[in-house]
């Protein structure tokens, strides 16, 4: 290996640390305290893991239950225990040797992933909706995930009663990588986050109980994809290495407002191009975009969204969107804010394309599922218009409308689980005609969530669009805001229309039964109507809370 | 602090919304009991809020203010001028008679099940429409406004789409579709308008910085808030556009002959006489004052399309073959005139427009009731299908004829006073208008004598011949309405003086003076 070489690579782990260290590797200064709620939930994820080893096979299921609601309250408490001890504005900083960020908007996320994620977990746990097998209860999840679908071993494990446990420690896992996601200070641990949430998503799609191959499928399709938009990711992160000579966020900004002249020496070549910039931060931002299934990025979100197990999708469209969104924020807002005008337009487009596009292709959809994987990504287009503002009020308006969407998002797909015939879910259009008429409240409370994804006042989704179109109008996007108007209104058309059909249709015969959950999806979708409803008429504390937290420490 | 008596006369019908459908599923009448019982508890409210509203006294009385989101710049604030308080008043008077009328429009039918229960759901939408109209008649927040305007969409979308006229030709599927069709069509307009209306909101609030109409009015006024002649065009004509779908107006009316027809006459009755003359009335409190240039701006094109939708609502009307369809495009026509009185921007034509959103209310609700009276007994809408129900049920048909007659604005009846009032203060500015205007009239009397000719007059049809006359509860509905049109037909004073100074505050705010009679100037 030549010197310069060996030089470079050296630099690479060295750059964060302080300078008079440079020669030698020290301990690394880790801040427990501030990293707690990551600790937490990766510390019961490896729990998890060993409890799945060494606990007896009847016991798991409550001992994982126990243990992933402990550590995801836990975890939210060690949130709020920061955020009251001013981490998110006074004491904000960067920990872990500036890999990790603990500021407002990194905290107000990671508190929102958190309750989404308990929220979403009972649906994870319910074990009322489908029929007992062979006198055991099970859940959405598959009685042995590594059966091929129809063979005898598969039967062999449903007749056992077993059931598939690790899906806790792998939600657990989920978590710690998007608590960490929003909060990345560096475009490496970026990536790692990122790994480290999608990778247990995709099995968590593959799971399903019901409809096995069409989940394998979803999974197969989205590990695919995603190891496809993490590959861009990647060669972003080195291109812009390549650019600024370190992976750090601050030191990037630095080298893009021209702050920094000592060039390092093995990049004296690249340093500073701006071509390397743009291409890369157009890589990292491509990745990014994938995950909140903004379109042209978007392919992989109905079939994933329809094949996962419902408990899954609502998680993964809830929290998921969160962090993305978090990180995307963090990257714009802190890395690039010299570059506004490089960035603006592409994402105008984008958020254009996103919101019209999401909208009038669901018009045509004809199960449920799917319909609310295109009204995700309509949102996904209304949440960049709020980014592209690049206020701080563009930065409130977000966390606000993240924190409101995710409810709706997991209260909604929890009511889906609901609705289900002798084939499981019937997620199909036409098998929920009547509802209204046979399950006056389940159909009422799902309009509730329908009317909130619309967009109508006194529910969460109004006020959250009401903020990020204001954010946008004053940031000078009134157009995007025209266009998001419109695209709301293409929108309100199908969400009507599932209402007309639960309310307005006569039920048929041979329709759907709505199954009696037990407390634990009702707790979810009470606390989804509950927060809709009081999101929608008293926001003012939560708006509080996100412009509190909308300043980014660098 | 005072007593919120606004606050409470919304949060009253509200409450009992929640609490109807909150009743079991088998105690049907309990439930309408305690609805009627709410609506009138809301009338005294009303009833109170005139008597303690001071015509001569400040611009908006009986006011609160709140702090509610302070994020978007956005105050609980409430006030009622003149107009408000006529509305409001409208409002709680027609929801009792509403609630009677439709005593057993939504009761089950027998094959339901158990669990469905649309009796307190009917009654329980009609008071949440109600609570949330007078809550819009009173909001002095353009936000506040915004808010009830949108989601009261969405009780009236329910009440459209999910009780249905039981009178109906065809298959009860085919029925079903066409009453959803003119649920969604009704939603998705009104919707649409709201939509354009939030963007003119945020455009407003980002120009303005707040959303009290009251500061930004006198901002205005001042000359402390300057507005580019395009921006002040663009969100007057997001704001107006919403509420002309909401009025109707040509051509954004289309919604309403479908939602008229297909929903009971009650409910019909709801979306022309007390929902739609919340479109009305926030051109006259939001459009004016927020914009008062844009709006002298667009009056000619708004005077011309009022225009249209006189003549062509009553040409449509001369030719329906539907009784509520009639009504309702007789209702287009009127709501012409009100927009046009509302825009000659004379004294004369914005007190006759307030008059004539009462007296259309009242008017059209006599008619249309006693309609679904009518049409309740045959089972049908269609006018063909009746005749010579005069010798049969003498009273349905007397009340029938004053309801028509008030529809085309006999002198002695309400109606008449409100239409002159516009027709003047049209002329006086403009002539042209005025005479044209005038044509509306005489097809008023034609479709509505033709209509009375064909059902009421000729011989007794066989269908007919077994029909009972106006039961108690009926006669409890249509006699108040029909004394009150006589009352205010004669002695319009009460009114009036209630609404004239309102008026004047509104013409102030347009710097508008009414233009000098011709005599006069000619000297």
């Amino acid at each position: 290996m030549s010197a310069s070489a060996a030089v470079a690579v050296h630099s690479l782990w060295t750059t964060a640390a302080e300078p008079a260290a440079a020669d030698r590797i020290g301990a690394p200064a880790i801040e427990y305290a501030q990293l707690a709620p990551t600790l937490i939930v990766v510390g019961a994820a490896v729990v998890g893991v060993l409890l799945e080893a060494f606990v007896p096979r009847r016991a798991r299921y409550h001992a994982q239950v126990f243990l992933t609601v402990v550590a995801l309250a836990a975890a939210f408490a060690a949130v709020v225990a920061l955020a009251a001890g001013g981490h998110a504005t006074t004491k904000a900083g960067i920990v872990a040797m500036g890999a990790i960020a603990v500021d407002g908007p990194a905290l107000f996320l990671q508190g929102t992933i958190l309750l989404t994620s308990l929220v979403a977990v009972f649906t994870f746990a319910e074990r009322r909706l489908d029929p007992a097998h062979h006198g055991h209860r099970v859940d959405s999840f598959a009685a042995e995930a590594a059966a091929v679908p129809g063979s005898e071993q598969e039967k062999a494990a449903v007749k056992a009663g077993f059931t598939t446990t690790e899906v806790f420690p792998l939600v657990l896992f989920a978590v710690g990588g998007m608590l960490v996601f929003p909060a990345a200070n560096d475009l490496l641990t970026l990536f790692i986050a990122l790994e480290v949430f999608s990778l247990p998503l995709y099995l968590l799609c593959a799971v399903a109980r019901r409809k096995r191959l069409m989940s394998q499928e979803a999974a197969v399709k989205y590990f695919l994809l995603g190891a496809f938009s993490s590959a861009f990711l990647l060669f972003g992160v080195a291109l812009m290495y390549g650019y600024a000579g370190s992976v750090s966020y601050a030191r990037i900004a630095d080298v893009v407002d021209g702050s920094v002249s000592d060039i390092t020496p093995a990049l004296a070549q690249t340093m500073g191009n701006d071509v390397l910039l743009l291409i890369g931060f157009a890589m990292v931002l491509m990745g990014l975009l994938f995950k909140v299934g903004a379109v042209p990025f978007h392919m992989w979100t109905p079939d994933v969204y329809q094949g996962a197990p419902t408990p899954v999708t609502g998680f993964m469209a809830a929290a998921t969107k969160v962090a993305a969104f978090g990180a995307m924020l963090r990257l714009l807002y802190v890395v690039l804010p010299g570059l506004r005008w490089d960035w603006r337009p592409v994402m105008w487009g984008v958020a254009i394309v996103t919101m019209l596009a999401g909208a009038i292709v669901a018009i045509t959809q004809t199960d449920i599922k799917r319909l609310l994987a295109y009204s995700s990504i309509a949102h996904a287009g209304f949440i960049l218009a709020g980014v592209i503002a690049a206020t701080p009020d563009g930065v409130s308006s977000v966390l606000f409308y993240l924190g409101a969407y995710s409810f709706v998002t997991v209260g909604a797909f929890a009511v889906v689980t609901l609705v289900r015939d002798a084939g499981g879910e019937a997620t199909h259009l036409s098998k929920w005609a009547g509802l209204g008429r046979r399950s006056p409240l389940v159909a009422a409370v799902f309009a509730v969530f329908l009317l909130a994804f619309a967009g109508i006042p006194l529910t969460s989704g109004f006020s959250g669009k009401f903020a990020v179109f204001k954010a946008a109008a004053e940031g000078g996007a009134g157009a995007l805001v025209v266009i998001g108007v419109i695209s709301s209104a293409i929108a309100a058309f199908f969400y009507i229309r599932v209402i007309v059909l639960m309310f307005f249709s006569e039920p048929k015969p041979e329709g759907p039964t709505v199954a009696v959950p037990s407390p634990l999806t009702m707790t979810t979708i009470a606390v989804g109507v509950a927060v809709t409803l009081a999101l929608g008429v008293a926001p003012q504390y939560f708006l509080d809370l996100a412009g509190q937290a909308s300043v980014f420490v660098r | 602090m005072s007593f919120p008596l606004l606050t409470v006369t919304a949060a009253l019908p509200a409450a009992g919304a929640i609490l109807t459908a909150a009743v079991p599923a088998a105690r049907r009448t309990t439930a309408k009991w305690l609805a009627l019982l709410v609506s009138l508890g809301t009338l005294v409210l009303a009833a109170l809020v005139a008597v303690r509203f001071e015509p001569g006294g400040e611009r908006y009385q009986l006011t609160e203010s709140h702090a509610w989101i302070a994020d978007f710049g956005v105050r609980y604030e409430l006030g009622v001028d003149g107009i408000g308080v006529a509305l409001i008043a409208l409002t709680a008077l027609l929801i009792p008679f509403i609630v009677l009328a439709g005593w057993h429009d939504a009761d089950p039918y027998e094959t339901q099940t158990k669990r469905w229960r649309p009796t307190q759901g009917f009654f329980a939408l009609i008071l949440m429409v109600e609570a949330m109209v007078i809550l819009s008649f009173a909001a002095t927040d353009v936000f506040l406004f915004y808010i009830l305007f949108e989601a009261m969409l969405i009780p009236m979308y329910f009440l459209i789409g999910g009780f249905g006229d039981r009178a109906h030709t065809g298959t009860d599927e085919n029925a079903a579709a066409q009453r959803s069709y003119a649920a969604v069509k009704f939603l998705l307009y009104n919707l649409v308008g709201g939509l354009i209306m939030l963007a003119a909101v945020i455009g407003l609030y980002v120009v303005a910085g707040n959303f009290s109409l009251t500061e930004i009015a006198a901002a205005r006024a001042s000359g402390e808030l300057e507005m580019a002649t395009d921006t002040e065009r663009l969100l007057f004509l997001g704001f107006f556009f919403a509420f002309a779908v909401k009025a109707p107006l040509w051509p954004l009316h289309t919604w309403l002959p479908n939602a008229m027809g297909e929903a009971t006459a009650p409910v019909a009755v709801l979306i022309t006489a007390v929902v739609d003359k919340v479109g009305t009335f926030a051109m006259l409190r939001f459009c004016l004052q927020l914009f008062p240039e844009a709006s002298k701006w667009a009056t000619p094109a708004i005077i011309v399309l009022a225009l249209i939708s006189i003549v062509y609502g009553a040409l449509l009307a001369v030719g329906q073959r539907d009784i509520k369809r009639l009504v309702a495009y007789a209702s287009i026509s009127h709501f012409g005139f009100i927009i046009m009185g509302i825009f000659a921007m004379t004294s004369q034509g914005q007190s006759g427009a307030t008059l004539y959103m009462v007296n259309h209310g009242i008017s059209t609700a006599a008619l249309m009731l006693v309609a679904g009276f009518l049409i309740t007994r045959r089972g049908s809408r269609l006018i063909a299908d009746y005749g010579g129900v005069q010798k049969v049920a003498p009273v349905l048909a007397g009340t029938f004829l004053v309801g028509g007659l008030a529809t085309l604005s006999l002198p002695g009846l309400a109606p008449f006073v409100s239409e002159f009032l516009v027709l003047v203060g049209t002329f006086a500015r403009y002539p042209v208008a005025g005479i044209v205007a005038t044509s509306g009239i005489v097809l008023a009397a034609l479709y509505t004598l033709v209509l009375y000719q064909r059902t009421m007059t000729g011989p007794v049809k066989e269908e007919v011949r077994a029909m009972p006359d106006l039961k108690a509860r009926e006669l409890v509905v249509v006699a108040p309405l029909i004394a009150l049109l006589l009352v205010l037909g004669v002695y319009p004073k009460p009114l009036t003086e209630i609404v004239d100074p309102a008026v004047r505050h509104t013409m102030s705010d347009v710097q508008q003076k009414d233009p000098r009679p011709e005599v006069e100037a000619a000297k």
